[in-house]
């Protein structure tokens, strides 16, 4: 019988023929907390007694969610980490070098086949470089730790066939918005996803991490794509080490496959409260926005910086609104300064913050006042997300966002392509 | 495993945001300090209205959002015995036994706001004693059971130095 993507690599971790439903316990190439899980994950650590982690090599800590810390609660948490990842011997990722889900395939870690396990539901990123990563909590985070395996209920698998080719100012992020918002929150719970079809291969690297980041939000387990000479050539500028590629049988069994044709696909927006609450931005256009943040693991890659400063460059940011920039890690903010991308934001009236999550999670870099609009390349709007439950959260693509924070309000990014 | 309180309703898709808002719970690893703000958006007063034991009731997708185990820490620590609901959220469902914290599939459209019910796992059955009706529920896989009869992962690895699953 024919596999899908996550049950050869759940059987490839577990050794055993493994299939949906099976309960496997398998292997962990990587194991990942961020400082909003690691702290509880350290007193799950003490709880069970471990010593050390199974592998200091395969084992980081990321300071990326309240980095550097807004308070003295924030501090004594991230110093906790700092000695208990300093007492192990393994990697702590301090402020500044960006977020957990840029740092870990900047850093080789991940690559075709792998599994990882992260403290962090958005650790389904690393699906658009054909491995299994998922997010789990605290203990389960511990556990993996420890041991350096992980029990998984092998998961169903949704296939999404994206045919076409995206319209000029039309991306990645619109279309994983369309699909959530055809599924719905709990369209994919408890399941893998995979994404196919020459929408998906005529993606960049960079594009495609955006698809797999979300997948989460249709509550998936995984988000998938296979490999191909973008994810290796992506690959060689981080590591020299060799992965297999993982492919889906043609006799795998699916549970649902979906066909859309993008090629008719509009900008889209999420709007608040939900992210499965998708529109075609001409629907919202004219909605006045106070704030417009660009960056967080979803957007903050260098493309998406470009895209930004293409539409930003030589113009200035709306005087009623607020443009805060997060780039996705330190490499990304360098390479950025370089491309002179970032002259291109700050002169157009960008504020910059610290490469990490921004202001995405209302921990600190950007807090919206009671009444106030928010458009955001991020991935999650939920009421109070961003530190205050009277805010109105959309979500878009950096383009929508650069388009709208120029405008002062909701605007199709195509006006000025 | 029997349980027996009140019932507290909410609807589908709530998130973990509201279950426990980040803006709380990336200060401090006190749990008593973060369950006084469970809930607080969609019920507020939630805190003050339940009694120790008392269940919370929901529809579909419970637990979506973020991987914060501080989610079912904090319910579990304002005093809740149980979440009902149609259907959960993966990492949520993970992180509740892992913590200790029952999690029972059933369908809740049965249930009104302080209906008093009594829970019984291993029976596999609720009984409505305000209205006199029993829902079944969905069992749990075998191996959530052993977690949690175990009392959560953290004792499961103290008990066996590993996964003995």
């Amino acid at each position: 019988m024919g596999r899908t993507i996550i049950e050869k690599i759940l059987s490839s971790k577990s050794r055993q023929e493994a299939y949906a439903n099976d309960i496997v316990v398998a292997g962990v190439d990587y194991v990942m907390g961020q400082d909003g899980t690691a702290p509880l994950a350290i007193r799950a650590f003490n709880d069970m007694g471990g010593a050390k982690v199974f592998d200091r090599e395969r084992v980081a800590f990321v300071i990326d969610h309240s980095a550097p810390s807004p308070n003295e609660g924030v501090s004594a948490l991230h110093k906790l980490m700092r000695e208990f990842a300093g007492a192990r011997g393994f990697r702590l990722y301090d402020i500044g070098e960006g977020v957990c889900h840029q740092i870990l395939p900047e850093s080789g870690v991940v690559g075709p086949g792998c599994l990882v396990i992260g403290a962090d539901s958005h650790t389904c990123t690393y699906g658009a470089l054909n491995a299994f990563s998922t997010g789990v909590g605290s203990t389960d985070l511990a556990g993996g730790m420890i041991s350096g395996r992980m029990w998984f209920k092998v998961p169903e698998t949704i296939k999404f066939v994206c045919s076409g080719i995206l319209p000029a100012g039309v991306y990645s992020k619109d279309l994983i918005l369309y699909l959530i918002g055809d599924v719905t929150a709990d369209g994919a719970t408890y399941m893998s996803t995979e994404y196919v079809g020459d929408a998906i291969t005529a993606m960049s690297q960079e594009a495609r991490f955006t698809i797999s980041n979300m997948a989460i939000e249709m509550g998936a387990k995984a988000g998938l794509m296979e490999a191909d000479e973008k994810t290796f050539a992506w690959l060689r500028r981080f590591t020299k080490r060799e992965f297999k590629p993982v492919t889906a049988d043609h006799d795998a069994v699916y549970a649902r496959m979906l066909e859309y044709d993008v090629a008719k696909l509009e900008p889209q927006v999420a709007r608040p409260h939900r992210v499965d609450n998708v529109a075609p931005v001409s629907r919202e256009a004219g909605k006045p926005v106070q704030q417009a943040v660009i960056g967080t693991c979803t957007n903050g890659r260098l493309e998406d910086l470009r895209i930004a400063a293409d539409i930003l460059g030589g113009r200035k940011v709306h005087r009623e609104v607020r443009l805060i920039v997060a780039p996705s890690s330190r490499r990304v903010f360098l390479d950025a300064m370089a491309e002179g991308i970032i002259h291109s934001l700050v002169e157009a009236g960008a504020a910059l913050v610290t490469p990490g999550c921004g202001p995405c999670v209302g921990t600190h870099n950007g807090v919206p006042s009671d009444n106030e609009t928010v458009i955001s390349t991020a991935n999650r709007n939920f009421k109070g997300r961003m530190g205050n439950s009277n805010a109105e959260i959309y979500l878009a693509s950096p383009a929508t966002v650069a388009a709208s924070a120029l405008t002062g309000k909701i605007t199709d990014p195509r006006e000025f392509l | 495993m029997q349980y027996s309180g009140r019932a507290h309703k909410f609807g589908d898709d709530v998130n973990t945001e509201y279950i426990i808002s980040g803006k709380y719970k990336f200060k401090t690893l006190d749990m008593k300090e973060l369950a006084k703000h469970v809930m607080e958006d969609l019920a507020p007063g939630f805190y003050e209205k339940v009694t120790a034991g008392d269940f919370i009731a929901a529809g579909t997708n419970f637990g979506c959002g973020s991987s914060r185990e501080q989610a079912p820490l904090a319910i579990k620590y304002a005093g809740v015995g149980a979440v009902l609901a149609k259907s959960f959220a993966r990492i949520f469902y993970r992180n509740a036994i892992n913590t200790g914290l029952p999690v029972v599939e059933c369908d809740t459209d049965q249930l009104d706001p302080g209906d008093e019910l009594f829970i019984d796992l291993n029976a596999g059955v609720i009984t409505n004693r305000t209205k006199g009706t029993t829902i079944p529920i969905k069992p749990l896989p075998e191996v959530m059971i052993r977690i949690l009869n175990d009392g959560g992962l953290a004792a499961h690895f103290k008990k066996y130095g590993g996964f003995n699953l």
